[in-house]
């Protein structure tokens, strides 16, 4: 990229990088870095650091997944109750007692059905995702709050909530370890192996997928599964990071994490994105709550500017497109 | 095939499908809880169903131009603690000046919905989603987190929602039930009736259809998104009325609500079809079982929720089911009136033939 012999295509090449929407964002983080930076010295501490990514963990594992549902052209707005099911049932079962190892199994299970069951009516009956998992949005919290109705539910195992709450490997926590575990396998899938160019294809165009023998009802399946089970994972780990349930864990999380995502530079369309626009997202999101933390904002006006955030993330794409436009018109 | 004796559209066929529905739920409940069907239940859900009807009017109208408008539960809480705002602070405005204001008000909001997705052409779903952050958050900032009491309101405010219109053996039609009637009547003849509502089935059905056609599509989407910001308003004023006490987290989810009753009253969310007849049944539908599975003693009150959820998901795809049938059946009918053409043609060619 800083090549030392600048021939002809090189500044065009580094123009095309600068105008990305990665490059965007790698530009955008720099300026919150430094805002951050010179308000507070501690803001680069390791300790910050890990304790900024901890304070979201459950959101931003749930955004790589999310990453593959938008790019693939469909949206799940249940997660945040699947994390909020899973939580409930884990504490649920615990105190019914079951062992929690068996019951953190059983979780994943429930996942897993919640995933399939959205799957089921998107891939089989041909609705659209929004409206199924708009649907699950509402009645998988509602089972959330039958399972544990008004209580709040705590005095979890000591290793579980150490898991959530103690540093596993060196400083880091074992969220942190499965975030990052989990970014190098998703990636990898996404960018380098067969599933991961079908996830574009069938956002780009379905219908090309389905005639060029790609079976698009398997994919969403494996995909709306994924994202479930991942978010029974992420409710799991709140669960141990928080040490008690209540029936409204994780609501409204869908916003922050579909804004991530978006933000990060995935078409809403479906068909565009990466990864790496997802992780350079996180880390503007995360550092410009931490800011605003550091700068006393509160939280109802962090969530309003997440939401500003998140029309901008579409509004200033659609605006370079407009401009691009006519700076193309006016010459002819 | 199946013959009705009387011709049925698909439209009056879901609402007849509906009103069907609703009489079991009600048969079924009247069997479970004591002394059910009466005149307290029909005031209960008039009332109730007078705020949740006017959203889901204005949802609807929003779902018909393939949109959605999830930012209207913070738009009536805004517009109730505004206009508790206003009352308290200058009691003796006219009545109708404070249900003019909440109007206004509800259509900026509206507005700025509008501009975003149909002149900056993003997704209304990300609009909305944002929007309703953006406005709850709002109104935390502007509240101060105070909160409206009633003490604080004029009388004939808190007085509203006691008000008859008529009483009729002891059926009373409350003022705030008539008021939504009125709107339920006056969009339903606007979108059956008048050019510019069939503008929004129009624009629902095939946008780009709609464009040559000749139609605004712009201007119909940003109407749309403002008459909904509109009526929003409106409810955060009967809102007001009804509950007095007014916090930063009123009408929180009530955007979910009133999708539930469009979607539920047979509004097609992929836009196009539905009417505002439906989403007011849809709204009755939800709202009875929202009351009667707290009355109702075999299972907790939590359950409603996840009723609520399995009731929206039914309906959607029994009328995903339905309509693609129909859609099958009218195929096969156009294909066997071409088959019936064409034979006619082949008839007519062999018959000038040599």
């Amino acid at each position: 990229m800083t090549a030392p012999n600048g021939n002809s295509s090189n500044p065009t090449r580094r123009l095309k990088l600068l105008m990305s929407w990665e490059g965007f964002l790698l530009a955008v983080l720099c300026l919150v870095f430094a805002v951050n930076a010179s308000m507070s010295h501690a803001f680069f501490t390791v300790a910050n650091q890990i304790n900024l990514f901890n304070l979201s963990i459950e959101k931003i594992i749930v955004a790589l997944i999310m990453t593959f549902i938008i790019i693939n052209g469909e949206i799940d707005l249940s997660v945040a109750s699947v994390m909020g099911l899973s939580a409930c049932t884990f504490g649920w079962l615990y105190h019914a007692g079951v062992s929690a190892g068996l019951a953190i199994v059983i979780v994943m299970g429930v996942g897993f059905v919640c995933g399939a069951f959205n799957g089921f009516f998107i891939t089989r009956l041909g609705i659209p995702s929004l409206v199924v998992t708009l649907s699950t949005l509402i009645g998988y919290r509602g089972l959330a709050r039958v399972l544990v109705e008004d209580r709040g539910i705590n005095q979890f195992p000591e290793w579980f909530d150490a898991l959530g709450q103690q540093p596993l490997l060196g400083p880091f926590p074992l969220s942190l370890i499965i975030f990052f575990v989990l970014f190098i396998i998703l990636g990898f899938v996404l960018h380098f192996s067969g599933f991961g160019r079908r996830v574009y294809v069938i956002g780009n165009n379905a219908e090309a997928a389905t005639y060029s023998g790609v079976d698009v009802a398997e994919i969403k399946m494996k995909l709306f599964i994924a994202s479930s089970t991942i978010s029974a994972l992420a409710g799991l780990l709140f669960a141990a990071r928080v040490g008690a349930v209540r029936g409204d864990v994780a609501q409204g999380f869908e916003l922050d994490i579909i804004t991530i995502v978006l933000l990060g530079g995935v078409s809403i369309f479906g068909g565009s994105g990466s990864l790496l626009g997802t992780l350079l997202s996180i880390l503007i999101v995360l550092s410009l709550r931490n800011g605003m933390d550091l700068a006393n904002i509160t939280g109802h006006i962090q969530t309003g500017l997440i939401g500003l955030l998140l029309i901008l993330s579409v509004l200033i794409p659609n605006a370079r497109i407009y401009a691009s436009r006519f700076l193309q018109a006016k010459p002819s | 095939m199946v013959r009705f004796p009387i011709k049925f559209a698909p439209q009056n066929l879901r609402i007849f499908g509906l009103i069907v529905v609703l009489i079991c739920v009600l048969l079924f409940f009247a069997t479970q809880i004591h002394n059910y069907l009466n005149k307290d239940l029909f005031i209960r859900v008039s009332t109730s169903v007078a705020i949740m009807a006017l959203i889901a009017i204005g949802q609807t109208l929003v779902i018909l131009t393939r949109n959605i408008d999830l930012s209207v539960g913070s738009v009536v809480g805004f517009s109730a603690f505004f206009l508790g705002g206003l009352l308290t602070r200058n009691p003796n405005i006219n009545p109708l000046l404070v249900v003019l204001a909440g109007v206004g008000f509800g259509s900026l909001f509206g507005m700025l919905n509008g501009l975003l997705v149909a002149y900056a052409n993003v997704p209304s779903i990300i609009v909305t989603l944002g929007t309703m952050a953006l406005y709850r958050s709002s109104l935390v900032q502007f509240s101060g987190a105070k909160s409206i009491s009633t003490a604080s309101l004029p009388q004939w405010l808190v007085s509203l929602p006691q008000m008859n219109v008529i009483s009729v053996g002891g059926y009373d039609i409350r003022v705030t039930f008539v008021i939504t009637l009125v709107v339920l009547l006056m969009a339903h003849f606007a979108l059956t009736r008048l050019r510019g509502g069939r503008h929004f089935y129009a624009v629902g059905s095939n946008p780009a259809a709609a464009r040559f056609a000749g139609i605004n599509v712009n201007w119909t989407v940003f109407l749309a998104f403002t008459l909904s910001g509109a009526l929003a308003g409106l409810t955060g004023f009967l809102f007001l009325a009804r509950f007095g006490n007014i916090t930063v987290v009123a009408g929180l989810g009530f955007e979910l609500k009133s999708v539930a009753s469009a979607v539920v009253g047979g509004v097609n969310i992929f836009g196009g079809s539905g009417s505002v007849i439906g989403a007011f049944l849809g709204a009755i539908l939800v709202d009875v079982l929202d009351t009667s599975l707290v009355r109702w003693e075999v299972i907790s009150e939590f359950w409603r929720e996840a009723v609520l959820g399995a009731l929206i998901l039914l309906s959607v795809t029994a009328d995903t089911l339905l309509s693609r049938k129909l859609l099958a059946i009218s195929l096969k009918r156009t294909k066997s009136t071409q088959e019936q053409m064409a034979t006619f043609q082949d008839s007519l060619t062999t018959r000038k033939g040599p």
